[in-house]
């Protein structure tokens, strides 16, 4: 069902004149109803589409037949007060849901108080307060829901009593981990690192003198990068991290200060006065999501969430309907994005045959030519919300760069990347005549390309475009400089004009994609990914380095939620090795990758012979594996193993299982320190799960878990809850502070400090259990060959850390499994499934891929032909003509040129241009430099 | 009997996930419907001001 807009999409050209006069107010959702908005609205000045709605539950006009002023003031026509709800019916072969959440709702809570204390705020509104495009633009003040310029009596009065916050707190696990006070007895799994990121955004915002404090039971940050994020927010940042569940909230009714009491973990009770309390809520499903996977006929867990199995993650109960986002699970936007892409490989996987049947083309712009005309060029300054114009003088930018050389519009935008501002771009484009573009904004890195998407829609060449970074190279570096970053600025758009004047429009070679695929490495990742990319259609190669397919999958005993290992495993191996599509290279290295995006060619090496394999793209998943410790007496005593040897012990059915009294886990072996400043993410969930099954093997066990946090994120936090129900022993440690073993020959000792008695224990054990962090190959010999990065511990480098978590820089390699972090079985598959999903999208592009303008080519006249650019380039590119007038000069293959610039800068003869950063185009950027702005 | 099979996906919800399916499966030869309860799509990634760990805007 279609619901009624009441404005005319076609018609509203979003000037906003219809929300001046508009007398309808409701909460702004978009601001967590810390402020009102008209009947008549736009979400936010970004949004897309970019065209007003009138909210019939409050609009005059609508409800009482009063009023009428929008239609009246607007200058578009766009208004049409008699729209009604219209149903649709659309025949579609798949569906994916992806519904969301909602942010849990405290106002029940009577010991925090939310709903009446103005100082006790959720999470979601604090996002809003620190948020350039929020009710206070980024400034953190106390009482945030008054308005601005308080009109009310009572408003004003309480606006008196305003300031800046000097003490923050922030109280995890609210509608998250609890079933005394709510139904949630999930982990919400994002709570703590935005928590985190919270208080340090608060902290930079403020200035510094900001007292920052989380209380939490557990600090969660099992993500890539997460544990680095949260020990600089201790060491670097200066914020608390208190370990303790606040009671209850109480306020000087004066002030609004608030008075909180706790236990901190020593077993004092403290008392504390905070200016503002963040209550960091979880994420919920909406009863409407809940009905509507009822009419679907979908199964839901009992939190809400839809029931998947770990080896289809994306699959709903029901077929041909796949699921994504926190829908599937609590998650963060890494893992939406992978669940995202996951889904659409799924639900295309369903429709293979009849790919391609009801798509259109894209109608292109025709291009103008603008060789030979005058520059005329147009400045485009972003204010980044407040990122960049919190810090630099946007508007004296802009006033600035309307004086530059054939500069003839200026303009300053808050988001030069929306849709808003993108299209008014072209608008400008095509109404001013502009023949070069220049964009003062953040990285070319991640937005050029949009731009040049802009350029091309308005009908000029991409390359007429030039981008300047006055965010991270500027605003963000010179933070507490703004005069000087403001100079810099200058400096940088003029250099910026000087260049885009010489700019000239570029050809881009059309690229042939070879339609066959190379998977490197045969675990969980690697095998989706290729039964994925077959399906398809698409030949695909899978190499394995071992004799046999499953990787490190071979060694586990069930998943989290029960299933089979190697029940699910083998019948994957089968699905592979019967599939016609795909070819299995078995006991296979990879010794050399020439080419590149849609025309790789790979030496692979089998039984020492070797041979070559063409392919348009590739899938890197070559794993992680278990660290061998070097601590905990490990490899001294049999009764010492790793999880993996419980597992094998569990599969095998050992006898000695049956006749252990006493068994500890050891966490974080290896993982949180300083050599390995991770966290391995799989260990926690897997040894209370191994826990669980030894109290069901047999009760009388005592099972104790030495920890440091227990990470059992999104629903996995019921396997903790049964553990602790069917008396397993939680015992913490600090990593100052670790267990020490000793071992004897009766039994183990354990000994460590218990955190509650806080006295040494010793426990006795005939089992010890140690939960080894999960290494990275760190094979970089094949980040080498395929040009792709790894981070410090060695896992390979995502192309962006939330947009792009299954491919990397590198056109036309993709990355799946736990050599991009480590991950547990249903993660590894859904990340397997999103890069076959982007990889897709790449084969799919057949006929439409080109290569870069950005290119070296030889001015063949000047070419003294010594050879040297033919010895230097990485990539092969620059050969001798074979035949022709220039026979013997030097020429560059345009599909091979990566536009390094290495033959450009080593070209004695100065006969070689790289189009685009031409000579004359660097040294006017130089020599634009040296004049005084 | 199989039936006919239909070569479009509905995506419902314009989150960042629900957005992402619909841009793949376009891009890869599926005509796709995306619907979204609300006037514009974005969802809770439109609201947040930045995004951990590295700390980029979110919009």
């Amino acid at each position: 069902m279609k619901k009624p807009r009441y404005v005319r999409e076609d018609r509203c050209i979003a000037c906003g004149a219809c929300t001046e006069k508009c007398p309808g107010k409701f909460d702004d959702k978009y601001n967590a109803d810390l402020k009102a908005q008209t009947a008549i609205y736009v979400e936010y000045p970004q949004a897309v589409p970019l065209k007003y709605a009138i909210n019939p539950d409050v609009c005059l006009k609508l409800t009482k037949d009063k009023c009428g002023t929008c239609e009246e003031v607007c200058p578009a026509d766009a208004i049409d007060y008699t729209m009604t709800e219209e149903t649709l019916s659309i025949a579609a072969g798949s569906i994916i849901l992806a519904p969301g959440f909602k942010p849990f709702d405290p106002s029940k809570f009577d010991n925090y108080q939310y709903a009446n204390f103005p100082n006790v705020v959720t999470s979601m509104e604090f996002e809003r307060i620190l948020s350039a495009t929020g009710p206070t633009m980024g400034h953190v003040t106390t009482f945030p829901k008054l308005p601005a310029n308080p009109k009310k009596k009572k408003d004003k009065l309480l606006a008196q009593k305003r300031k800046d916050p000097k003490k923050i707190a922030w109280f995890q696990c609210v509608g998250s981990r609890d079933v005394n006070k709510c139904d949630n007895p999930y982990c919400s799994s994002v709570c703590c690192m935005y928590a985190v990121k919270e208080a340090i955004i608060a902290k930079e915002h403020a200035g510094g003198d900001l007292d920052c404090s989380i209380f939490f039971m557990d600090m969660r940050t099992p993500g890539k990068e997460f544990e680095k994020y949260y020990e600089n927010a201790k060491h670097k940042h200066g914020i608390n991290f208190i370990r303790s569940r606040v009671h209850s909230v109480t306020e000087d009714p004066e002030t609004g200060d608030l008075f909180i009491q706790y236990v901190d973990e020593m077993g004092q009770i403290v008392k504390d006065t905070y200016d503002m309390i963040v209550l960091s809520v979880g994420l919920e499903i909406t009863q409407q999501t809940r009905d509507l996977a009822k009419k679907l006929g979908i199964d839901l867990t009992e939190s809400g969430f839809a029931k998947t199995a770990s080896f289809e993650p994306v699959t709903t109960s029901r077929d041909g309907i796949y699921v994504s986002g926190v829908f599937n699970n609590p998650k963060d936007i890494p893992e939406s994005v992978l669940d995202a892409s996951a889904a659409a490989s799924a639900a295309g996987d369903a429709l293979a045959e009849v790919r391609n049947t009801l798509t259109k083309e894209f109608p292109v712009v025709p291009e103008t030519n603008v060789v030979g005309d005058r520059p005329n060029i147009g400045v485009f300054i972003c204010d980044c919300g407040s990122n960049i114009a919190g810090v630099v003088d946007c508007p004296h930018v802009t006033e600035y760069a309307a004086t530059l050389p054939y500069v003839t519009v200026a303009e300053e935008t808050t988001y030069a990347c929306s849709q808003d501002a993108q299209d008014k771009m072209v608008e400008i484009i095509k109404e001013k005549g502009l023949n070069r573009v220049v964009v003062a904004a953040c990285t070319p890195k991640t937005h050029e390309p949009l731009f040049q998407e802009t350029l091309k829609n308005a009908g000029l060449n991409k390359y007429l475009f030039e981008m300047t970074n006055i965010r991270n190279h500027n605003s963000w570096v010179h933070k507490n400089n703004p005069d000087i970053a403001t100079d810099k600025a200058k400096d940088l758009v003029r250099m910026a004009v000087a260049k885009a004047a010489l700019a000239q429009p570029l050809k881009e070679e059309k690229i042939n994609v070879n339609a066959s695929v190379m998977v490197v490495g045969g675990g969980l990742a690697g095998m989706t990914a290729a039964r994925s990319l077959a399906s398809q259609g698409y030949e695909t190669h899978l190499i394995e380095k071992k004799d046999c397919l499953g990787g490190e999958a071979l060694k586990l005993w069930k998943t989290a939620q029960g299933e089979d290992v190697q029940k699910e495993l083998d019948a994957l191996i089968k699905e592979i090795t019967s599939n016609d599509k795909i070819v299995v290279h078995t006991n296979t290295t990879l010794e050399g990758v020439d080419g590149f995006v849609g025309n790789f060619t790979s030496q692979l090496k089998t039984d020492g012979k070797t041979t070559a394999l063409e392919h348009g793209v590739a899938v890197l998943a070559t794993g992680a594996k278990a660290l061998e410790p070097d601590e905990y007496s490990f490899g001294k005593d049999d009764r010492i193993i790793r999880t993996l040897d419980l597992d094998k012990m569990f599969k095998e059915n050992d006898p000695k299982l049956d006749t252990v009294q006493s068994a500890v886990f050891i966490q974080c072996v290896g993982s949180r320190e300083p050599q390995r400043p991770y966290c391995s993410r799989v260990c926690c969930t897997h040894s209370v799960d191994n826990a669980i099954a030894l109290k069901e093997k047999n009760p009388e066990t005592d099972v104790f878990i030495i920890y440091r946090d227990i990470r059992t994120y999104g629903e996995r936090e019921l396997l903790y809850k049964e553990a602790r129900e069917k008396g397993v022993i939680f015992i913490r440690y600090d990593v100052e502070n670790k267990p020490e073993v000793v071992v004897e020959e009766e039994c183990l000792k354990i000994t460590l400090t218990d955190h509650v008695l806080n006295k040494p224990v010793t426990i006795h054990a005939d089992l010890l259990t140690l939960a080894a962090a999960l290494v990275p190959r760190k094979d970089e010999r094949l980040a080498n060959f395929f040009k792709v990065p790894l981070n410090d511990e060695g896992f390979f480098v995502e192309k962006h850390a939330k947009l792009g978590p299954a491919e990397f820089a590198t056109d036309g390699v993709f990355v799946a499994g736990s050599a991009h972090y480590p991950k547990p079985v249903n993660e590894a598959i859904t990340q397997g499934r999103a890069a076959a999903s982007r990889a897709l999208t790449l084969l799919a592009k057949k006929d439409s891929l080109f290569t870069s303008g950005n290119i070296a080519s030889v001015d063949v006249q000047k070419c003294s032909v010594c050879g040297v650019c033919i010895s230097i380039c990485p990539y092969n590119a620059p050969s001798f003509l074979a035949e022709g007038r220039f026979a013997g000069k030097a020429d560059v293959n345009p599909v091979l040129c990566k536009g390094c610039g290495l033959c450009v800068a080593s070209c004695r003869s100065g006969a070689i241009h790289l189009r685009g950063f031409d000579t004359n185009q660097i040294l006017s950027q130089i020599f634009a430099l040296d004049e005084v702005s | 009997m199989e039936s006919k099979k239909t070569g479009s996906v509905v995506v419902i919800g314009g989150g960042i996930s629900g957005m992402l399916s619909a841009l793949d499966l376009a891009n890869s030869g599926f005509y796709v419907y995306l619907v979204e309860k609300g006037p514009s799509i974005g969802g809770v990634m439109a609201q947040l001001d930045k995004t951990f760990p590295t700390n980029d805007c979110a919009m």
